[in-house]
């Protein structure tokens, strides 16, 4: 199911949440949305699910208007919001079962979907237990099991893996990229490690707008620019090998990288590889490598660089 | 209309859970219960006639006081844990939402009437009693009710603050109470028929004398209803900030 954001507008009194913002999100696509805190993913989101209705634009849901057919829309999306709120005083099973009926599981089925999110969401142990009783990653597996319980076409999710401990990381970011094979997932986050994990696309937005929009690689290709390589020399004098590496025709800077160590940044010049000319050196002197590693940026420093100061 | 069913039995069901409704049920029933048989001044042996009047009269106050400790917390919690955006991005609207914390709460009012049937049967065991303004009293309960739920689900509607949605209720519900009939009194004229047509308490006491007239079905429809589109537009209003 296609989710197609139309020129949507929102603010909040004389702020701009959302500034004429317009995407497409391709079924069985995993949509990373990045941006600092303030961007407006969680508002994005909100206009999605419905919750909020947008000043201007719209949002379309495999074609269904959200301002048109909201509970249509609301039927195919199973959405875990930021904080994932939840009835703390219901049991586990009693609150799938509420959401399932919500959702207009039918009858017939519904033990048996309240069952099998509670075994692909690794809950089997807690079952009996109330919601208030679970520690946090517990809580975020049911958040994310009342999401999936009518097993929707489209699933938002708004920071799904916060407060998880690396291992429940790693078990949902699979779970995601398991359900995104068919599904059509648009999840946030501000980890972008983690988008770089599970996502096909990845969607940098600043202050309501689109500022990046494309996979990891192709966000890292486009930001590269020079080469900069972190290069070890052992068997040579620390200054001596500086000054070698300093007068190489293909490179521009030397650094020290590491107080003591022969270790060096070789920032080489504009389109040029400085690697080779770096191995001839040392073969020519007789020092050997200890390390010749590119350095690359990722997406770490294209975020900062995208989103610092427009 | 499913929608409305399944939020009401959640509602319902945690009332129940939380010991909420067996609070109420016990407390509504002793005190209402020492008025009734054990006060001295004005319960039934003093009044020496089969007259369920004590009961009403005493349940008008309770109820009164024990509405805003049930609609407090219905929508402020939900705000305040954030569980509102979770309900209303199922497909249900604020319209479902509203109607069934209304059902829920007037379902656990009416569970804790139908359990004071038994002094009604007691009563009317002891002398001859009148069966059409006993059935008119409980229904001028469950309106009077109705029309206090509708008010605290709008109160808790607009904080996120349980104590505040509880004082809201008391001090917009006194009003209707009491003081628009104290306000009848003290003006006249076109004023005058304002505030006694507000005042809640003359039409629930012609509904308890046995006197079903529209104009005080209307006035109760008009409350439940305002109250219960006040509690909409306020989750709407979200919108507009």
């Amino acid at each position: 199911m296609d989710i197609s954001i139309e020129n949507l507008t929102k603010t909040y009194g004389a702020q701009k949440a959302l500034d004429n913002l317009s995407f497409q999100v391709k079924t069985g696509e995993i949509l990373g949305f990045l941006g600092p805190n303030g961007a407006g993913k969680t508002t994005t989101m909100k206009a999605i699910t419905c919750y909020l209705s947008p000043n201007a634009g719209d949002v379309k849901v495999g074609g269904v208007s959200v301002l048109e057919n909201p509970n249509e829309v609301k039927k195919n999306i199973g959405y875990l919001p930021e904080h994932n709120p939840l009835y703390l005083e219901m049991g586990i099973v009693d609150y799938l079962k509420f959401i399932g009926e919500l959702q207009g599981v039918d009858k017939a089925h519904l033990m048996e979907r309240v069952n099998h999110m509670i075994q692909i969401c690794g809950l089997s142990l807690e079952k009996h237990k109330k919601i208030g009783e679970l520690s946090k990653g517990y809580r975020q597996r049911v958040g994310l099991a009342q999401a999936l319980i009518h097993d929707p076409e489209v699933l938002v999710l708004d920071e799904p893996t916060t407060g998880l401990d690396p291992n429940q990381i790693i078990e949902i970011r699979e779970l995601i990229k398991q359900i995104g094979k068919e599904k059509t997932v648009i999840l946030s986050s501000h980890i972008l490690a983690e988008v770089e994990a599970t996502c096909d696309r990845v969607l940098i937005i600043n202050r309501g707008k689109i500022v990046a929009d494309g996979t990891a690689e192709e966000l890292r290709s486009k930001a590269k620019g020079n080469e900069v390589l972190k290069v070890g020399i052992a068997g040579a004098e620390r200054n001596a090998a500086f000054e070698a590496l300093k007068a190489l025709p293909d490179v521009e800077l030397v650094d020290f990288a590491g107080e003591g160590k022969n270790l060096y940044e070789v920032h080489s010049a504009p389109e040029r590889s400085s690697c080779q000319s770096i191995f001839d050196l040392c073969a020519k002197n007789g020092w050997f490598l200890t390390q010749l590693t590119p350095i690359e940026k990722n997406l770490e420093d294209i975020f900062r660089e995208l989103t610092k100061d427009n | 209309m499913k929608q409305i069913l399944i939020l009401t039995k959640k509602e319902l069901k945690g009332y129940f859970d939380s010991l909420m409704a067996y609070i109420l049920i016990v407390v509504f029933l002793g005190l209402s219960g020492f008025f009734t048989w054990l006060y001295g001044n004005g319960d039934v042996f003093f009044i020496n006639r089969a007259t369920m009047q004590p009961f009403f009269g005493i349940a008008y106050w309770t109820l009164f006081l024990f509405i805003p400790a049930l609609t407090m917390k219905q929508i402020a919690e939900e705000i305040k844990t954030g569980t509102i955006e979770l309900l209303l991005t199922k497909p249900v609207s604020d319209w479902q939402i509203v109607t069934a914390k209304f059902l829920a709460t007037l379902s656990l009012i009416a569970i804790t009437l139908a359990l004071t049937l038994p002094y009604y049967i007691t009563i009317s065991n002891i002398g001859e009693i009148d069966h059409g303004a006993v059935i008119t009293g409980y229904l001028g309960l469950l309106l009077m009710s109705a029309a206090y739920i509708s008010l605290g689900i709008f109160a808790s509607s607009l904080t996120s603050n349980q104590i505040v949605a509880f004082l809201l209720t008391l001090i917009i519900g006194i009003f209707f109470q009491i003081l628009f009939g104290m306000l009848s009194m003290a003006f006249s004229g076109f004023s005058s028929d304002v505030f006694a047509y507000l005042d809640l308490q003359s039409h629930y006491s012609a509904i308890t004398r046995g006197v079903i007239d529209s104009k005080d079905l209307i006035y109760f429809a008009s409350l439940i209803f305002a109250g219960l589109a006040a509690s909409e537009l306020s989750l709407i209003k979200r919108n507009l900030h």
